[in-house]
Protein backbone atom coordinates (compact mmCIF):
# COMPACT_ATOMS: atom_id res chain seq x y z
CA UNK A 1 0.00 0.00 0.00
CA UNK A 2 2.20 2.46 0.66
CA UNK A 3 5.43 3.30 2.73
CA UNK A 4 5.35 3.25 6.92
CA UNK A 5 7.97 4.66 9.13
CA UNK A 6 7.97 3.63 12.96
CA UNK A 7 10.34 5.06 15.37
CA UNK A 8 10.73 2.16 18.25
CA UNK A 9 13.96 2.02 20.39
CA UNK A 10 15.88 -0.61 20.04
CA UNK A 11 16.22 -0.82 23.90
CA UNK A 12 15.05 0.19 27.53
CA UNK A 13 14.85 -1.04 30.94
CA UNK A 14 12.27 -3.09 32.21
CA UNK A 15 9.37 -0.80 33.21
CA UNK A 16 10.48 2.15 31.61
CA UNK A 17 8.17 4.20 29.31
CA UNK A 18 8.99 4.76 26.12
CA UNK A 19 8.06 7.00 23.01
CA UNK A 20 6.90 5.27 19.56
CA UNK A 21 6.07 7.06 16.40
CA UNK A 22 4.33 5.83 13.54
CA UNK A 23 3.96 7.28 10.34
CA UNK A 24 2.32 6.26 7.00
CA UNK A 25 2.23 7.77 3.19
CA UNK A 26 -1.11 7.66 2.80
CA UNK A 27 -3.15 11.14 0.76
CA UNK A 28 -5.93 10.53 3.50
CA UNK A 29 -8.61 12.13 0.90
CA UNK A 30 -11.47 13.91 2.81
CA UNK A 31 -13.90 13.41 -0.17
CA UNK A 32 -14.74 17.48 0.66
CA UNK A 33 -12.39 18.25 -1.95
CA UNK A 34 -13.25 18.71 -6.13
CA UNK A 35 -11.11 17.63 -8.90
CA UNK A 36 -10.16 19.82 -12.03
CA UNK A 37 -13.14 18.58 -13.86
CA UNK A 38 -15.45 19.70 -10.83
CA UNK A 39 -16.23 16.04 -9.72
CA UNK A 40 -15.86 15.45 -6.10
CA UNK A 41 -12.58 13.45 -5.77
CA UNK A 42 -13.56 10.26 -3.50
CA UNK A 43 -12.95 9.43 0.14
CA UNK A 44 -10.18 7.65 0.72
CA UNK A 45 -8.16 7.73 4.36
CA UNK A 46 -6.85 5.31 6.71
CA UNK A 47 -9.43 4.24 9.35
CA UNK A 48 -7.88 2.94 12.40
CA UNK A 49 -4.62 2.30 13.36
CA UNK A 50 -3.42 0.08 16.06
CA UNK A 51 -0.26 -1.08 17.59
CA UNK A 52 0.28 -4.56 19.76
CA UNK A 53 2.73 -5.85 21.93
CA UNK A 54 3.36 -9.47 21.60
CA UNK A 55 0.14 -9.73 19.91
CA UNK A 56 -1.91 -7.76 22.61
CA UNK A 57 -3.30 -4.62 21.38
CA UNK A 58 -1.62 -1.81 23.54
CA UNK A 59 -2.80 0.93 21.79
CA UNK A 60 -5.24 2.05 18.58
CA UNK A 61 -7.07 5.38 17.16
CA UNK A 62 -9.45 6.01 15.01
CA UNK A 63 -8.88 8.36 12.01
CA UNK A 64 -11.24 10.86 10.84
CA UNK A 65 -10.79 13.06 7.85
CA UNK A 66 -9.73 16.01 9.38
CA UNK A 67 -6.23 13.87 9.91
CA UNK A 68 -3.51 15.22 7.85
CA UNK A 69 -2.26 13.60 4.69
CA UNK A 70 0.50 11.15 5.81
CA UNK A 71 -0.82 10.46 9.13
CA UNK A 72 1.95 10.88 12.29
CA UNK A 73 0.92 9.78 15.37
CA UNK A 74 2.91 9.33 18.83
CA UNK A 75 2.37 7.70 21.86
CA UNK A 76 4.16 5.67 24.90
CA UNK A 77 4.15 2.37 25.90
CA UNK A 78 5.67 0.42 29.05
CA UNK A 79 8.31 -2.11 27.97
CA UNK A 80 7.54 -5.03 29.90
CA UNK A 81 9.55 -7.42 27.65
CA UNK A 82 11.44 -8.49 24.91
CA UNK A 83 9.21 -8.91 21.82
CA UNK A 84 8.07 -7.30 18.52
CA UNK A 85 6.01 -4.21 18.62
CA UNK A 86 3.03 -4.63 15.57
CA UNK A 87 1.94 -1.95 13.48
CA UNK A 88 -1.52 -1.72 11.38
CA UNK A 89 -2.92 0.38 9.22
CA UNK A 90 -6.55 0.16 7.97
CA UNK A 91 -7.99 2.38 4.91
CA UNK A 92 -11.41 2.78 3.76
CA UNK A 93 -11.25 -0.37 1.19
CA UNK A 94 -10.47 -2.55 4.21
CA UNK A 95 -6.99 -3.23 3.23
CA UNK A 96 -4.68 -3.44 6.20
CA UNK A 97 -0.58 -2.15 6.06
CA UNK A 98 1.48 -3.27 8.84
CA UNK A 99 4.72 -2.69 10.06
CA UNK A 100 7.30 -4.12 13.52
CA UNK A 101 9.80 -3.45 15.25
CA UNK A 102 11.97 -5.20 17.76
CA UNK A 103 12.79 -4.14 20.87
CA UNK A 104 15.48 -6.01 23.60
CA UNK A 105 14.40 -5.37 27.47
CA UNK A 106 16.86 -5.52 29.96
CA UNK B 1 -65.64 19.83 -29.89
CA UNK B 2 -62.31 19.41 -30.85
CA UNK B 3 -60.70 21.14 -27.86
CA UNK B 4 -59.13 18.64 -25.00
CA UNK B 5 -59.90 21.34 -22.90
CA UNK B 6 -63.86 21.75 -23.80
CA UNK B 7 -63.95 17.55 -23.52
CA UNK B 8 -62.41 17.83 -20.11
CA UNK B 9 -63.49 20.35 -17.93
CA UNK B 10 -61.82 19.39 -15.20
CA UNK B 11 -58.12 18.78 -16.98
CA UNK B 12 -56.83 21.97 -16.47
CA UNK B 13 -57.35 22.24 -12.39
CA UNK B 14 -56.18 18.95 -12.33
CA UNK B 15 -53.08 19.20 -13.76
CA UNK B 16 -52.52 22.54 -11.73
CA UNK B 17 -52.91 20.35 -8.67
CA UNK B 18 -50.02 17.66 -9.86
CA UNK B 19 -47.59 20.62 -10.68
CA UNK B 20 -48.60 22.13 -7.12
CA UNK B 21 -47.66 18.37 -5.61
CA UNK B 22 -44.49 17.59 -7.92
CA UNK B 23 -43.26 21.69 -6.38
CA UNK B 24 -43.83 20.35 -3.05
CA UNK B 25 -42.19 17.16 -3.27
CA UNK B 26 -39.16 19.37 -5.13
CA UNK B 27 -38.53 21.20 -1.88
CA UNK B 28 -38.78 18.34 -0.06
CA UNK B 29 -36.55 16.67 -1.93
CA UNK B 30 -34.08 20.00 -2.21
CA UNK B 31 -34.79 19.83 1.87
CA UNK B 32 -33.60 16.65 2.83
CA UNK B 33 -30.13 16.04 1.41
CA UNK B 34 -29.67 19.48 3.15
CA UNK B 35 -30.56 18.52 6.15
CA UNK B 36 -28.50 15.19 5.88
CA UNK B 37 -25.19 17.81 5.13
CA UNK B 38 -25.41 19.35 8.09
CA UNK B 39 -22.99 18.31 10.51
CA UNK B 40 -23.38 17.88 14.31
CA UNK B 41 -22.24 20.81 16.53
CA UNK B 42 -19.56 20.47 18.74
CA UNK B 43 -21.63 20.18 21.43
CA UNK B 44 -23.19 17.23 19.84
CA UNK B 45 -19.72 15.27 18.76
CA UNK B 46 -19.24 15.60 22.17
CA UNK B 47 -22.20 14.36 23.42
CA UNK B 48 -21.87 11.03 21.25
CA UNK B 49 -18.76 10.44 22.28
CA UNK B 50 -19.56 10.90 25.97
CA UNK B 51 -22.86 9.15 25.79
CA UNK B 52 -24.23 12.34 27.57
CA UNK B 53 -22.21 12.20 30.62
CA UNK B 54 -21.09 15.11 32.17
CA UNK B 55 -17.56 16.62 31.04
CA UNK B 56 -15.47 18.47 33.76
CA UNK B 57 -12.85 20.66 32.89
CA UNK B 58 -9.09 19.98 33.78
CA UNK B 59 -6.75 16.99 34.02
CA UNK B 60 -6.60 17.33 30.05
CA UNK B 61 -3.90 19.51 28.47
CA UNK B 62 -4.65 20.34 24.82
CA UNK B 63 -1.66 21.74 22.94
CA UNK B 64 -1.61 23.23 19.55
CA UNK B 65 -0.21 26.67 18.00
CA UNK B 66 -2.66 29.81 18.27
CA UNK B 67 -0.99 31.18 15.03
CA UNK B 68 -1.31 28.58 12.14
CA UNK B 69 0.43 29.38 8.52
CA UNK B 70 -0.97 25.81 6.55
CA UNK B 71 -3.95 24.26 8.08
CA UNK B 72 -3.22 21.29 6.27
CA UNK B 73 -0.84 19.92 9.10
CA UNK B 74 -1.52 21.41 12.41
CA UNK B 75 0.60 19.42 15.19
CA UNK B 76 -1.26 18.85 18.37
CA UNK B 77 -0.90 16.99 21.42
CA UNK B 78 -2.98 15.73 24.56
CA UNK B 79 -1.43 14.82 28.12
CA UNK B 80 -3.94 13.74 30.62
CA UNK B 81 -2.95 13.46 34.23
CA UNK B 82 -3.58 9.76 35.32
CA UNK B 83 -0.81 7.55 36.77
CA UNK B 84 -1.71 5.08 34.82
CA UNK B 85 -2.45 1.83 36.44
CA UNK B 86 -4.97 -0.96 35.89
CA UNK B 87 -7.08 0.68 38.12
CA UNK B 88 -6.84 4.32 37.29
CA UNK B 89 -6.10 5.18 33.48
CA UNK B 90 -7.00 7.40 30.54
CA UNK B 91 -9.02 4.86 28.35
CA UNK B 92 -9.87 6.72 25.70
CA UNK B 93 -8.99 10.73 24.39
CA UNK B 94 -11.12 11.93 21.46
CA UNK B 95 -10.35 15.37 19.53
CA UNK B 96 -13.34 17.49 18.13
CA UNK B 97 -13.27 20.95 16.07
CA UNK B 98 -15.69 23.93 15.55
CA UNK B 99 -15.75 24.30 11.98
CA UNK B 100 -14.29 21.81 9.74
CA UNK B 101 -16.93 19.28 7.72
CA UNK B 102 -16.97 17.10 10.32
CA UNK B 103 -16.74 17.39 13.94
CA UNK B 104 -14.44 14.25 14.68
CA UNK B 105 -10.92 14.44 14.41
CA UNK B 106 -9.63 11.64 16.23
CA UNK B 107 -10.18 8.98 18.94
CA UNK B 108 -7.28 7.45 20.54
CA UNK B 109 -7.83 4.41 22.90
CA UNK B 110 -5.23 3.84 25.66
CA UNK B 111 -4.61 1.39 28.54
CA UNK B 112 -2.51 1.18 31.63
CA UNK B 113 0.15 -0.28 29.39
CA UNK B 114 0.70 3.08 27.64
CA UNK B 115 2.53 4.29 30.64
CA UNK B 116 1.68 7.64 30.38
CA UNK B 117 -1.40 9.12 28.73
CA UNK B 118 0.32 11.32 26.18
CA UNK B 119 -0.16 11.77 22.20
CA UNK B 120 0.30 13.51 19.53
CA UNK B 121 -1.03 13.78 15.82
CA UNK B 122 -1.24 16.20 12.95
CA UNK B 123 -4.80 17.41 11.87
CA UNK B 124 -6.22 19.75 9.37
CA UNK B 125 -8.36 23.12 10.00
CA UNK B 126 -10.92 24.20 7.61
CA UNK B 127 -10.61 27.75 9.67
CA UNK B 128 -9.89 29.84 13.05
CA UNK B 129 -11.78 27.35 14.87
CA UNK B 130 -12.11 25.95 18.52
CA UNK B 131 -10.19 22.45 19.45
CA UNK B 132 -11.28 20.52 21.90
CA UNK B 133 -9.89 17.33 23.43
CA UNK B 134 -12.00 14.88 25.86
CA UNK B 135 -10.11 12.17 27.72
CA UNK B 136 -12.73 9.62 29.52
CA UNK B 137 -10.90 7.52 32.76
CA UNK B 138 -11.48 4.21 33.87
CA UNK B 139 -14.02 5.21 36.33
CA UNK B 140 -16.23 6.68 33.59
CA UNK B 141 -15.43 10.59 34.45
CA UNK B 142 -15.23 13.01 31.51
CA UNK B 143 -12.29 15.35 30.98
CA UNK B 144 -11.71 17.94 28.57
CA UNK B 145 -9.76 20.78 27.56
CA UNK B 146 -10.23 23.47 24.97
CA UNK B 147 -7.99 25.64 22.92
CA UNK B 148 -8.35 28.23 20.09
CA UNK B 149 -6.32 28.53 16.57
CA UNK B 150 -5.83 31.49 14.50
CA UNK B 151 -5.64 29.39 10.57
CA UNK B 152 -4.33 31.91 7.27
CA UNK B 153 -4.23 29.05 4.77
CA UNK B 154 -7.10 26.86 5.32
CA UNK B 155 -7.42 23.05 4.91
CA UNK B 156 -10.02 20.88 2.87
CA UNK B 157 -11.36 23.37 0.77
CA UNK B 158 -8.23 24.50 -1.44
CA UNK B 159 -9.36 22.99 -5.15
CA UNK B 160 -6.53 20.78 -6.78
CA UNK B 161 -5.52 22.91 -9.77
Amino acid sequence: MARALINVPKTARRGEIVEIRAMIAHPMETGYRMGTNGANIPRDIIRRFACAYDGEEVFSADLFPAVSANPFIAFTLVATASGTITFAWTDDSGETQTASADITVS
Amino acid sequence: MDDPRRSHPLSFPVRRRQVLAAGLAGLVMISLPRRALARPSLEEAIKTFTGGAGVLDGRVRLELPPLVENGNAVGISVTAESPMTTADHVRRIGVFNEKNPEANVVVFHLGPRSGRAEVSTRIRLATSQVIVAVAQMSDGSFWSSRASAIVTLAACIEDLS
